[in-house]
């Protein structure tokens, strides 16, 4: 492991270097106490200081709505598959995201791969930025182990103080490192993040009264459970809380065609398991009519199918599905009273 | 993969690529269902029973399509469409000659291998019997290997019948149990009339050494199968196909998921399920 230093009166420096090479994109403000990665051309632009973005940087990977292939007909059909190569750098992607990115890359890797996600990812230069206290309350990092870098990134910032010390992760981020002449991290330097780190400890608890290892268990026993109708009861189906969720990934597949009637797209777009269709076929038949069953489908695919399947949960904690509710859904409350239900 | 001109990277084996082929033949088989035999350019489809095809109208859409004839049948494989909505009314307007594009074969077949030795039992109901006949075929193709044989066929009205000419013959074969009946009859129709439920209590079966496929819509399996444990057919003998809503088939756009606690993809861990898997879902 490399470790270097940028010292803070150099960010944008750092920021002009990574111009040079690619886009770059970082959390800018949005008013009202949002915040969203957009591109940047400048440090000034950056807040450093945010709580999660409206949408996850999962929108770089997986664009809300993506070219799958051009078709064009001329006697017979030939399509063509590509997607846009543009080199980016995304800037300040908190350790709940990284692991969010971690989850989707699972899935597009499980065979057969998504190549789209995949070269997207070839494209991104991924810079984290550690969190060195919570963001706010709707946060449950620490319950799923989010709240530390855990891989992810070519670089991985942490405020120290007047200097972030930069992990290195990836030869790419050591040749970005090494061509603008960053110093390496001194044992002081070294010491400061120990203390963080250990700081950390202090303030990064389980949120809430559940134990992580007794969750699959929870989930064993709590798929009738009345949880899922008093959730239901407050849902208005806005599918909300699947597109602000880093680990959502559910798509719908619409085409389109040109005026020249002969050419066209088929375009790939975020869907929701909440909206009242997306299980319902040709016919009139729904296999997911009720709120209650879309609500319980949405925390099963967070805490137990992903478990079943991949060993891990696709909850990162970052809180956007509580924090953008407007019935004021909160994740952590549904995962607490369903522990009480089941009472360990 | 490479470059083709300034950021945009081409992907060469695209998951999304469609096969190409050409309509041999259509017919309608009745007033909403339109049957279609299909050529491949590169060659066999390489399906096996159960499984089913993504087909795509460009402009229009995709909509998952079961394949209905047996893999023993060389040189095209065919379709049974019905006119539902939006993407399968345009697939009706397609006529010989004209060229098709399609994803898959995608799925996991009918457990054929474990029924080898058994004594089957199929149930269809109204489109149901378009997967099942890549089976029927199948097993007719194969007789040897499998024990009794029965057929029960139900549909709407005589009308309704798919596969008439087939089912006919089916009818004649001394090595097959053949039984169908309609929900409602004409004058001429001498066949049974009632619901297809009411043709298993008439079945002669070893239940331990039977394998029971269902395919037809919810409302069918809910009753056949209740019929079917009365009889004393092990959960898991009893083969069922599911429909779900679908937009890709790899297992990744999440709309198959089936409403279960295990984590079930109707498009990769089905179509076909045991009723043993899947019967905790509320609607099969
Ligand atoms: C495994 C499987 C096998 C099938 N086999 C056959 C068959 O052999 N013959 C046949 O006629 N029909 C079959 N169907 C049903 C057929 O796929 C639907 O009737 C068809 O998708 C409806 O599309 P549409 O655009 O005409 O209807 P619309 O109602 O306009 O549908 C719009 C979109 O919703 C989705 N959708 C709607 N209904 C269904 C559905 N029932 N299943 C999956 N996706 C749906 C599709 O993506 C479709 O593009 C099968 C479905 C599945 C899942
Ligand atoms: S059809 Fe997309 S996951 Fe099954």
């Amino acid at each position: 492991m490399k470790y270097h230093i940028l010292e803070k009166k150099n960010l944008d420096c750092f920021i002009k270097n990574l111009l040079k090479k690619m886009k770059v994109v970082a959390p800018v403000e949005r008013g009202s106490g949002n915040y969203s990665f957009a591109e940047i051309s400048s440090a000034d632009e950056i807040k450093c200081d945010y709580v999660p973005t409206i949408l996850p940087p999962k929108k770089y990977f997986m664009p809300q709505r993506e070219k799958i292939m051009d078709f064009k007909e001329d006697g017979d059909v030939k399509e063509s598959c590509y997607i846009d190569g543009e080199k980016i750098a995304v800037f300040g992607v908190h350790t709940c995201d990284l692991s969010g990115l971690q989850c989707l890359n699972i899935v597009f890797n499980d065979k057969p791969v998504d190549h789209n996600f995949l070269m997207r990812k070839e494209n991104l230069f991924m810079i984290g930025l550690e969190c060195n206290k919570y963001c706010d309350e709707y946060a449950s990092c620490a319950l799923v182990n989010a709240h530390l870098p855990n891989g992810g990134y070519d670089l991985f910032l942490t405020d120290i103080g007047d200097k972030f010390v930069i992990n290195v992760n990836t030869q790419d981020g050591e040749d970005f490192v090494e061509s603008i002449k960053l110093p390496q991290a001194s044992a002081k330097d070294m010491s400061e993040l120990e203390k963080i780190r250990e700081e950390k400890k202090k303030i990064f608890k389980n949120e809430i009264d559940v134990e992580p290892s007794k969750i699959p268990q929870i989930f064993e026993k709590s798929y009738n459970s009345k949880v899922w109708e008093e959730v239901a009861n407050k849902c208005l189906s806005c599918g909300n809380c699947t597109n602000v969720c880093p680990t959502c990934y559910c798509f719908d597949m619409e085409d389109t065609l040109n005026l020249d009637l002969k050419s066209g797209e088929r375009i790939r777009k975020w869907d929701s398991c909440q909206f009242e269709t997306f299980a319902r076929v040709a016919g009139g038949e729904n296999f997911r009519e009720e709120r209650s069953m879309r609500q319980r489908h949405r925390v099963y695919r967070k805490f137990k199918f992903p478990v079943d399947k991949f060993n891990r949960f696709f909850c990162t904690g970052c809180g956007r599905c509580s924090r953008t509710c407007m019935a004021g859904i909160n994740l952590k409350e549904i995962l607490v009273k369903l522990a009480e239900e089941v009472k360990f | 993969m490479k470059t083709k001109e300034k950021n945009v990277i081409e992907i060469k084996e695209s998951n999304w690529s469609y096969r190409k082929g050409t309509i041999l033949n259509t017919k309608m088989m009745t007033k909403t269902e339109k049957w279609f035999d299909i050529k491949l350019d590169d060659g066999e489809l390489g399906h096996e029973p159960g499984q089913f095809v993504q087909v795509e109208l460009f402009g229009v859409g995709e909509a998952p399509i079961s394949i209905c004839s047996s893999p023993t049948k060389k040189g095209s494989f065919e379709l049974t469409v019905r006119a539902a909505g939006r993407v399968t009314n345009q697939m009706h307007k397609l006529e010989k000659g004209d060229r098709v594009y399609i994803r898959g074969p995608f799925g996991r077949p009918f457990p054929v291998k474990q029924m080898f030795g058994n004594d089957i039992l199929f149930v269809a109901g109204g489109l149901g019997i378009a997967p099942l006949r890549s089976l029927i075929n199948y097993v007719m193709d194969n007789r040897k290997d499998f024990g009794k044989v029965d057929i029960l066929l139900g549909c709407k009205s005589p009308k309704d019948m798919l596969f008439y000419d087939e089912v006919e013959r089916w009818g004649k074969r001394m090595d097959i149990n053949f039984a169908c009946t309609v929900d409602k009859g004409e004058p001429d129709w001498k066949g049974n009339v009632g619901l297809i439920t009411t043709l298993i209590p008439g079945v002669n079966l070893n239940p331990e050494r039977t394998y029971a496929v269902v395919v037809g819509p919810p409302i069918m399996y809910k009753f056949v199968i209740a019929e079917l444990l009365k009889k004393n057919i092990p959960e898991r003998h009893i083969v069922l196909s599911l429909e779900r809503h679908m937009k890709c088939g790899m297992g990744k756009c999440g709309h198959c998921q089936i409403d279960h606690p295990k984590n079930y993809y109707c498009c990769k861990d089905g179509p076909t399920f045991t009723y043993d898997e899947v019967k905790e879902s509320k609607k099969l």
